[in-house]
């Protein structure tokens, strides 16, 4: 075992890159995992097919200490993470499988066996995201495939091939592989000598001090505590309060924005954690939406679909759940659901917490109920009242990693088949994700019957007026956010009326 | 034909064989992230890296274009504009309307009108944004019908007719008439537009670019630095996906390229962005379609007018030959006896269309298509029926509304095995129940023929050449004019060769394209790339197979039929050599071990003047059964099970078919259902990137997805190993899906009525075509 290292340096990143340590001083905010790869490393294996998460050309597994000591592993869009959240961790690339003769890893060997690659440039990619299941799945289905490969585009094969290569991969690990890396599934077992040797090195690395970056004047802060972050908020209010960092990374990208102070908030374990109350779930504002996904839908399994649709995983892995409430997109696919069951936002500034229900937190089209050095500490979910009726429904051009021309969710209460209790909460239908008040007030005290909520539709109209873009027209998105309420009732009523779920 | 010929080569087959299942040639490469691509070659030192300042506006002239910012801004070098080409400001590929940057006067939201080149690509990225312009806007026709009513043409419309269609139709006892909107389609290659150029001594230029047609962005550098096509030399060892996008789009970034490096004497690269790439460079045509069609009780068409109307954008580009294939292929597998085709180029003020797989054809075959279904409709019959009525026939009913006889017409035998095993009638009466008894899903099946023409139109074009070296360890490089872009054609020319030297393929060096290894070839396109680089490498390795024999023979006292060459060995009578102990006596025997091939496809003649001939070489032929499900109450869909049954020919990779097969049915797929390209009022392209255009996801593959080849049916034509071409027609198979959702949409007003549904079929067309069968309007 090598030395423990001494605390690391404040201003420079320190991160395993295939278990070996690599320190970078002086490292730009703003540069990106992929630049560094094929600009700094020349590994060039990993590939810019669009600059903002949405092809997965550039994807990498990074690994993390998982809660029950051994690695867990993630597929991220190395295009739009930037280097320096990096620090602490360790990455993977497509270069990191091959065996050192050249063999192949099981999911690559077995790519090439049912010629799932073309024209290859999508491939290291697939790659990357296969190695992500093949970690954290022992015999993933169809339907678990298509959600692990939901980010990553392919034009030439049709996917037919990846898919049956994602399926045989794990027979090509069945003779006792011995490397770590060639072992199928190891997310979900104790870990053994090579993985507990790299958590360990994980551990050397890690830092109690925050990260300090100072690059030509922009600096990158990276508090450790709460109380550094609610300081530094404070301290730099127009500072840039950086998450996931996927919608911050195309602003670099593809707005070519010089960022000057930049505070992330991936590295305040208090932001990370996930707390019960008697009556709700607390979700810090640092929660991945990948981890903060199985608590959502354990309590409230009708919200599967619409988080199974969020993204794309490598998005869901880095993106949290507070960064995408706190951005307030019209078109953010969270919001509709939490509005409709009412949760609550806890805002920090300085030393002050206060709580405020998310539909007071819109105020305007990317404009918030937030003061300036104030942030989104945690989101509170309430528990589910047992007589609850919920549904979720996005519509979009293509099933996964669309955004929603129009996103409805309802929580209903009914009494002796009355409406008691309503809530209506749409996105895309307005310049913030907005609840349909006028509709829910018609239905309350209502029979729940399709002519009684025929009769109230023309009430959305009031509630909203939305705008025609590429993704849908205005009379689009008020036809379908009507229908949807009808589809709803059809569903309370035992029909199934979807096709995402058709046939599969 | 050499297959099979020799008995004992079938017991111990070489590596690589012809017919062979064998992965592509750099799959290995590709899972290990070791393939180079063009962004992927070491840079050289004091490399410049470009970017494009393009217009805002979709048709004005540049009063001032001041660029004082741009050229402080840090770590530029170098800024050009339309004045700085030494050369020819063209890069046309047909006619000279392409202009490399715009010379003063900007015709599309996006073209580039200079390029700026830094130190790094952030640097000229962000210094292009600070260029101060005044424009003087003009009037912009936006719209299809804009410019049909304003005849704002590329090029000159066109006709093809045949007996007299508007008497037939009104003889008629039934007609139908009808316009339809079928969108365009980004190519959408995962690797986008890209080329670096470096100088050499002299003034020589090196140019790497991810190109269908490296001997085009030769010529189109030479001309625009005002040197000779000597001067130049083009690589390009593999694409990222290219579709047709990368036929004519690349010459233009490459001579910007070329300019900056000729100008600084530092290599320079020019790599687009993705939304850059998507607002820039051309996309499939959206077409408006007219038609009129008379038909009699048993849906035999009698006479039928096409109009078609097609974006070109703001440059003829390749829209001529395109738009003529359009015309080719409004017969698709159907005898049209009396026909009238128009044709109208359109110029609008958008980025100028381009190729992309199927090159015209696709928007001529769904227009039939459509069509048949009407008139299905129309008489309450299947449209499998009607199809199947009007069918071409195999001695009469053959030949096709531009004269040529088609004689090797399987589709009826294609389309009876495929509704057999697809089980269509079973599960039309299945659907037909589900929707009586399903209120708000309504599920739709549809079967569509494809046969599609193999050759350029351009009969010029169908040429190829190949480069075999054979060296002294018997190894053998290989290179010929076609390009690798994804479709395997680098590993079955070399099957080709490892077959014809019966040397396992291991010892073939693939080598990438290269314009001073074979000139003047032709784009990588029209599915010819194995038909024609095949047989020219086969002519190749036939002629330096050829000089082994006489040498062999003369050498070891035998006759020459005794020469064998069988799985990696030869038997020259009843001595038994390694082919490399062979190379190496020729080689000294002073045996030249260096040829080339070529090769020019036979038969064809066709006179564009009277649109009559023989373009075609032969047709491959195909079909599918697709099966959705719609939801009414939102027009989303799901497409649930896929049949095909596809005409290769004698495969010369039957896995690489298979690919070929299934890709391209689900990018025609994502072309009729997901994928829209949208404009706004100003002319600005608002789809250019994947968060907006949405080509088809790994959960669009159907669960139930069953492709088969057909089988022992060697093409009728000498073509290389009677395999056929399959690069392009199975894009249309997935005509079936839209089709299909046409079915189901049109159960919702119980198939009295055929749907108006546009192309392509979102969920925001199907609704409103859900609602005008109810009566509504969205």
């Amino acid at each position: 075992m090598p030395q423990s290292q001494p605390e690391p340096a404040h201003d420079a990143i320190r991160f395993l890159l295939d278990g070996e340590l690599v320190e970078l001083a002086n490292v730009d905010p703003t540069r990106t995992v992929l630049q560094y790869l094929r600009e700094d490393k020349l590994r060039l294996g990993s590939k810019e097919g669009c600059a903002e998460g949405d092809c997965g050309a550039c994807t990498v597994v990074v690994a993390e200490t998982a809660a029950a000591g051994g690695l867990r592993l993630r597929a991220i869009n190395s295009c739009i993470q930037f280097l320096a959240t990096l620090d602490g961790k360790m990455l993977f690339t497509v270069e990191s499988l091959q065996k050192p003769g050249g063999e192949l890893h099981p999911v690559q060997q077995a790519l090439v066996d049912c010629h799932g690659s073309q024209c290859g440039f999508c491939t290291p990619g697939f790659v990357m995201s296969l190695f992500a299941l093949f970690k954290n799945s022992a015999a993933p289905e169809r339907r678990e495939i298509d959600a692990a490969l939901a980010g990553n585009l392919c034009r030439c094969t049709g996917y037919r091939p990846i898919i049956t290569a994602a399926e045989r991969m794990y027979g090509y690990a069945a003779n006792g592989a011995t490397r770590w890396l060639d072992q199928p599934n190891t997310c979900n077992e104790e870990p053994r000598d090579e993985e507990l040797q790299m958590t360990a090195r994980l551990k050397e690395i890690r830092r109690s001090r925050a990260l300090r970056l100072d690059s030509k004047g922009r600096q990158f802060y990276a508090p450790r505590s709460l109380d550094d972050l609610a300081a530094l908020v404070l301290q730099f209010p127009q500072a840039v309060l950086l998450a996931g960092g996927t919608d911050v990374g195309l602003w670099v990208t593809k707005q070519h924005r010089q960022l000057e102070t930049i505070i992330y908030t991936g590295q305040v374990s208090a932001l990370k954690r996930i707390a019960r109350s008697a009556s709700y779930i607390e979700i810090g504002a640092a929660v991945t939406v990948t981890d903060a996904m199985p608590v959502i839908t354990d309590e409230y399994p009708e919200l599967q679909e619409v988080f199974e649709r969020f993204a794309s995983p490598p998005i869901r892995n880095a993106a949290t759940l507070g960064g995408n409430v706190s951005n307030g997109s019209p078109i953010g696919d969270s919001m509709p659901p939490l509005l409709a069951l009412g949760a609550t936002l806890v805002l920090r500034k300085g030393e002050r917490n206060r709580e405020i229900p998310l539909d007071e937190f819109y105020l305007g089209y990317q404009e918030k109920a937030l003061e300036p050095g104030e942030f989104v500490e945690s989101l509170r979910l309430p528990k589910r009242t047992s007589d609850l009726q919920l549904a979720c429904y996005k519509i979009s051009k293509r099933f996964d990693q669309d955004i929603s021309a129009v996103c409805v969710a309802i929580a209903l209460q009914l009494d002796a088949g009355k409406v008691t209790d309503i809530r209506i909460a749409c996105g895309g239908m307005a310049a913030i994700p907005k609840r349909a008040e006028h509709c829910e007030a018609a239905l309350r005290g209502q029979e729940w019957s399709e002519p009684a909520i025929s009769n109230v539709l023309s009430e959305l109209d009031k509630d909203f007026s939305p705008i025609s873009d590429m993704r849908a027209s205005d009379q689009y998105r008020r036809v379908v956010c009507k229908n949807l309420l009808l589809r709803f009732h059809a569903e309370t009523s035992g029909a199934v009326v979807s096709v995402y779920d058709y046939g599969r | 034909m050499t297959m099979g010929a020799d008995k004992n080569r079938r017991d111990v087959p070489i590596r690589g064989a012809v017919g062979s299942a064998l992965p592509h040639d750099s799959a290995h490469l590709h899972v290990s992230g070791a393939a180079l691509y063009t962004d992927d070659i070491a840079e050289p030192r004091n490399l410049l890296h470009i970017a494009l300042g393009m217009s805002t506006r979709p048709h004005a002239r540049i009063h001032n274009l001041d660029l004082s910012k741009v050229l402080a801004a840090a770590g530029v070098v170098e800024v050009l504009t339309a004045e700085d080409i030494p050369g020819k400001n063209d890069f046309g590929p047909v006619i000279a309307d392409d202009p490399i940057l715009a010379p003063g006067l900007v015709q599309f939201v996006g073209q580039p009108m200079f390029a700026v080149a830094a130190d790094t690509v952030e640097q000229a990225r962000r210094a292009a944004r600070l260029a101060v312009i005044e424009y003087e806007d003009l009037d912009a026709i936006l719209d299809l019908d804009e410019a049909v009513a304003a005849k704002s043409f590329v090029l000159p419309s066109e006709k093809l007719q045949r007996g007299d269609s508007g008497a037939a139709i009104s003889a008629a006892t039934h007609s139908v008439s009808g316009r339809v909107r079928l969108g365009g389609q980004d190519q959408f290659y995962l690797e986008g537009q890209i080329a670096m150029a470096v100088p050499r001594e002299g003034g020589d230029l090196y140019v790497y670019s991810s190109t269908q047609h490296p001997g085009e962005v030769q010529h189109t550098v030479a001309a625009a630095l005002g040197k000779q096509n000597k001067d130049v030399i083009v690589e390009c060892r593999r694409m990222g996906g290219a579709f047709g996008g990368k036929e004519s789009q690349p010459a233009q970034i490459a001579c910007i390229a070329a300019l900056v490096a000729a100008r600084t004497g530092r290599a320079a690269k020019l790599r687009l962005d993705r939304d850059a790439d998507m607002i820039m460079t051309g996309k499939r045509h959206d077409f408006v379609i007219d038609y009129n069609v008379g038909f009699n009780d048993e849906g035999e068409i009698e006479g039928c007018e096409f109009t078609f109307a097609s974006r070109c954008g703001m440059s003829a580009d390749l829209s001529g030959a395109i738009n003529d294939r359009t015309m080719f292929h409004s017969d698709n597998a159907y005898y049209l006896k009396n026909i009238t085709i128009v044709s109208h180029r359109c110029k609008t003020n958008t980025v100028s269309n381009t190729a992309f797989r199927g090159f015209g054809g696709p928007q001529g075959m769904f227009a039939i298509e459509y069509v048949i279904d009407d008139i299905a409709a129309c008489l309450g019959k299947d449209p499998l029926d009607v199809r199947r009525r009007n069918f071409y026939g195999t001695t009469d009913r053959n030949v096709t509304p531009y004269q040529q006889t088609i004689e090797d017409n399987i589709i009826g035998e294609i389309v009876d095995q495929l509704e057999r095993t697809a089980d269509y009638r079973k599960r039309r009466a299945e659907l037909q129940n589900y929707n009586e008894n399903s209120r708000w899903l309504k599920r739709g099946i549809a079967l569509t023929p494809v046969k599609f023409g193999i050759s350029f139109t351009a009969t010029h074009l169908n040429q190829a050449g190949a480069l075999l070296h054979v060296y002294t360890d018997g190894t053998v490089h290989l290179n010929h004019g076609g390009t690798e872009m994804g479709q395997g054609l680098f590993t079955k020319v070399a099957q080709v060769v490892a077959e014809e030297l019966q040397i396992d393929i291991d010892r073939i060096k693939i080598t990438a394209s290269d314009t001073s290894k074979v000139p003047n070839a032709s784009a990588t396109a029209a599915s010819s790339g194995s038909d024609l680089n095949g047989k020219a490498a086969q002519v190749a390795a036939r002629t330096i197979k050829e000089r082994l024999i006489v040498f062999a023979a003369e050498h070891y006292g035998v006759r020459r039929d005794e020469v064998r060459f069988v799985n990696n060995h030869v038997y020259v009578g009843a001595t038994e050599l390694t082919f490399a102990e062979l190379a190496h006596q020729a080689w000294f025997a002073r045996i030249s071990l260096s040829a080339t091939g070529f090769y020019r496809t036979p038969k064809i003649n066709y006179n564009r003047a009277t649109f009559s001939g023989r373009p075609f070489y032969y047709f491959a032929y195909g079909a599918a059964v697709s099966e959705v499900v719609v939801d009414v109450l939102t027009g989303e869909h799901r497409l649930l099970r896929v049949d095909v049954l596809h005409d290769c020919g004698q495969s010369l990779n039957p896995a690489l078919d298979l690919g070929q097969i299934e890709g391209g049915f689900i990018q025609g797929a994502g072309w009729l259902t997901s994928e829209e390209l949208c404009w706004n009022t100003d002319g600005a392209l608002t789809t250019h990137a994947p968060s907006t255009y949405k080509i088809p996801a790994c959960s669009d593959l159907p669960v139930d997805f069953r492709i088969a080849m057909l089988e022992s049916h060697a093409n009728r034509e000498d073509t290389i190993y009677r395999s056929k071409a399959v690069g392009e027609p199975p894009l249309m198979l997935a005509i079936s899906v839209f089709h299909a959702i046409r079915d189901a949409v049109a159960s919702v007003g119980d198939h009295k009525s055929s749907p108006l549904l546009q192309a392509p079929a979102t969920p925001e067309a199907i609704l409103r075509a859900i609602t005008r069968m109810q009566g509504g309007d969205l």
